[in-house]
């Protein structure tokens, strides 16, 4: 089969081609210098780490429990919000997707509408709606149903709140979009053989809605693990975030391979999950095909 | 079959409007138990819109639905004893052919052993037997659609509503399939309710039909009754070719009426009696096979009688197709079947022939309402 000539063969190895030097050279590399960092001993020097090769870094990451607890932490914190964005978004998206056109189209500008503000501004306005004499709380006092305003802020919940806030977004579009495909006609006909609509819900719906599930779920899992912004500007002192421990041990403490440790093992803790996921989704493929 | 019920499924005042725009208007039918029904109409007249009524997926904006003698107009679809078929198939993508198919008895809740055993017979019935674990996107547009079929079938309801259940076959899968479906009906005496917009479907396939336009019911017949006495000229157009001729009322008595067609240059009569009056505009029609055409002048005077040249002509094995070109330019289409096999065709091009027919060939159109 000679069909394709030689330049030809050329030209496609090479479209094939830039992709991966795109993530070789932007993936990849900083993957490996980090991981050489984090193996290497701080220093008092220009770039502050040794040339050294030792596993140090990450045997004092895996000893230490307070390492161990941020990362739970930030876990537990960044799954409550994807729960949370789940439960609002899959409605919100539903609703879009379901709307005429004109409604459709107005809908989805509102939910974009935020990204024309600076992310730090909008965590900021955060900060005014939740502290002790900020909005929210001189609301419920003004209605009576407290008399003391209420710590809100500098806690894990507002953590929470800004999490959910910042990455409903990237729950609902992905949704949006698997729902608008969704085939209408496919309820109706679950309505039809009997299925009442919770049942035609769970049924039909649910299922086929599970690619843009996972999708939103890993955008909003992912950065919301990492995220450093929120918990600086909205937790307290001791609610610490993974992704606010790598900022402090690279900016404050000047400990590059230490940071470089807690990014790898986020790296890892987020990688496994994913692969799953992916696995799954490619077995599920695979059977469909 | 079962016993006779001329009105099983009854209609009475539907209609049903989509803010200012009404899609359904004000609908009476009956259909009997075990009809095969067909409802036809061109695209959009809301042949759908109906049929959804009937199916619980939309609420009539007024009117009642009955069947089997219970008021079903405001029951919810999963509660009436009504399958659907839907234009779109509408099978499960992400279930088994025979999950889809079993869907329906799964909601009500039957033993598994009665499941698999409906799901086997529906599998036999559709011949998809060596599919049952196939996912419906490895399945061509002809087998979904007998998913489509076995799954609105397994609960054996007693209406089946398709909606334009063949438009995406090919012709001879779809002659083929109608066929199918025909000995489906028969065997399980289940009452079809068809849409279509393909009149010659409708017409193979229905003991009635209904001619929709505009949301409303033009005629509601037999398909022979539609094709020779259809009521109005949209119907008459519909359903078939026809050649209408527009003339003025010269003669109306209890045997027929006569009219002056400007476009025959030629009286033309007709049978029976029709509300028309001497004077008034009228149309008669005919259809192109109760036209003979030849060379010499028919002998009968009874007959319409005219002369033309033959414009073109089709030969289509069993018929023959001419386009004659009248002396005042009116075009008019005639058919004749090749009973014998002649060396040369008996009337070719440019010829000037004779076209004629019996009065009682002749329909009479009123304006449509
Ligand atoms: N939900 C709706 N809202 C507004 N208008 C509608 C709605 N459903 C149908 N219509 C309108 O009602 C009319 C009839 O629609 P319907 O789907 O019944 O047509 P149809 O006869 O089935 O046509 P087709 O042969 O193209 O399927 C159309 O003009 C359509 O635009
Ligand atoms: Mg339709």
């Amino acid at each position: 089969m000679e069909l394709l000539g030689r330049r030809d063969l050329w030209w496609r190895r090479l479209i094939v081609a830039i992709p991966y030097l795109w993530l070789f050279v932007f993936f990849a590399l900083p993957f490996l210098i980090i991981l050489k960092i984090s193996l290497a001993d701080p220093i008092m020097a220009r770039p502050p780490f040794s040339e050294t090769v030792s596993a140090d870094n990450f045997i004092f990451l895996l000893n230490d429990k307070l390492y161990a607890i941020t990362y739970l932490r930030s876990i537990v914190l960044a799954a409550a919000a994807t729960v949370l964005c789940l439960l609002l978004g899959f409605p919100m998206a539903y609703g879009i997707a379901r709307s005429t056109p004109a409604v459709r189209s107005f809908l989805l500008l509102l939910i974009v509408l935020p990204f024309w503000i600076s992310f730090l501004l909008r965590v900021y306005a955060w900060m005014g709606l939740l502290n002790n004499y900020g909005v929210v709380n001189n609301l419920l006092i003004w209605l009576g149903v407290i008399d003391q305003p209420l710590q809100i802020m500098y806690t894990d919940f507002a953590i929470f709140l800004g999490l959910t806030y910042s990455y409903l977004p990237f729950m609902i579009l992905p949704l949006y979009a698997t729902l608008e495909r969704m085939d209408l006609d496919l309820v109706d006909a679950a309505l039809d053989l009997g299925a009442s609509r919770t049942a035609a819900f769970w049924d039909i719906t649910w299922p086929l809605a599970r690619p843009g599930v996972v999708a939103g779920c890993l955008l909003v899992f992912i950065p919301a693990m990492g995220e450093y912004v929120i918990p600086y500007l909205l937790g307290g002192p001791e609610a610490m975030m993974i992704g606010r421990v790598l900022f402090d041990e690279f900016y404050f403490n000047r400990d590059w391979p230490l940071a470089s440790a807690v990014a790898i093992m986020l790296l890892v803790i987020l990688v496994v999950p994913i692969v799953f996921l992916q696995r799954n989704q490619a077995r599920e493929a695979e059977s469909a095909a | 079959m079962s016993q006779p019920d001329p009105s099983f499924i009854r209609l009475q005042g539907i209609s049903k409007h989509f803010g200012d725009f009404v899609a359904v208007d004000n609908v009476d039918l009956d259909i009997g138990r075990g009809e095969l029904f067909s409802i036809l109409g061109g695209s959009g007249c809301g042949k759908t819109t109906l049929l959804r009524m009937l199916a619980g997926f939309e609420t009539p904006t007024a009117g009642r639905i009955e069947i089997d003698g219970v008021d079903v107009t405001t029951v919810p679809p999963y509660e009436r004893p009504v399958n659907m078929m839907f234009q779109s198939y509408a099978v499960f993508p992400h279930m088994s052919v025979e999950k889809n198919i079993a869907y329906g008895l799964r909601k009500e809740r039957a033993p598994a052993a009665q499941i698999a055993k409906r799901v086997d017979e529906m599998l036999e019935l559709v011949q998809l037997a060596d599919f049952r674990r196939r996912k419906p996107v490895q399945l061509s547009g002809g087998q979904q659609q007998r998913v489509a079929l076995a799954r609105a079938l397994i609960k054996r309801p007693k209406v089946l509503l398709l909606d334009e259940p063949l438009a995406a076959l090919d012709k001879k899968l779809r002659e083929h399939t109608q066929f199918e479906l025909m000995n489906i009906q028969d065997e399980l005496g289940i009452t079809f309710v068809v849409v279509t917009h393909d009149q010659e479907e409708a017409m193979t396939l229905s003991s009635r039909i209904a001619v929709m336009h505009k949301g409303r019911f033009l005629q509601v017949g037999k398909p022979k009754e539609i094709y020779e006495y259809p009521c109005n000229r949209f119907v008459a157009d519909f359903i078939g070719t026809i050649n209408t001729f527009e003339g003025t009322v010269t003669a109306v008595d209890d045997d027929g009426i006569a009219i002056e067609s400007t476009d025959a240059g030629t009286s033309i009569t007709a049978l029976g009696q029709h509300d028309v009056a001497v004077g008034k505009p009228a149309c008669i029609a005919v259809r192109p096979e109760k036209v003979f055409i030849g060379r010499d002048e028919p002998s009968d005077s009874s007959d319409i009688r005219m002369r033309g040249v033959v414009d073109d002509l089709a030969y289509l094995g069993n018929l023959s197709l001419y386009r004659v070109r009248l002396a005042s330019g009116k075009i008019i289409l005639v058919s004749q079947q090749n009973r014998q096999r002649s060396a040369e065709r008996y009337v070719e091009w440019e010829d000037e022939i004779w076209v004629s027919w019996r009065p009682r060939s002749s329909i009479v159109l009123v304006e449509d309402r």
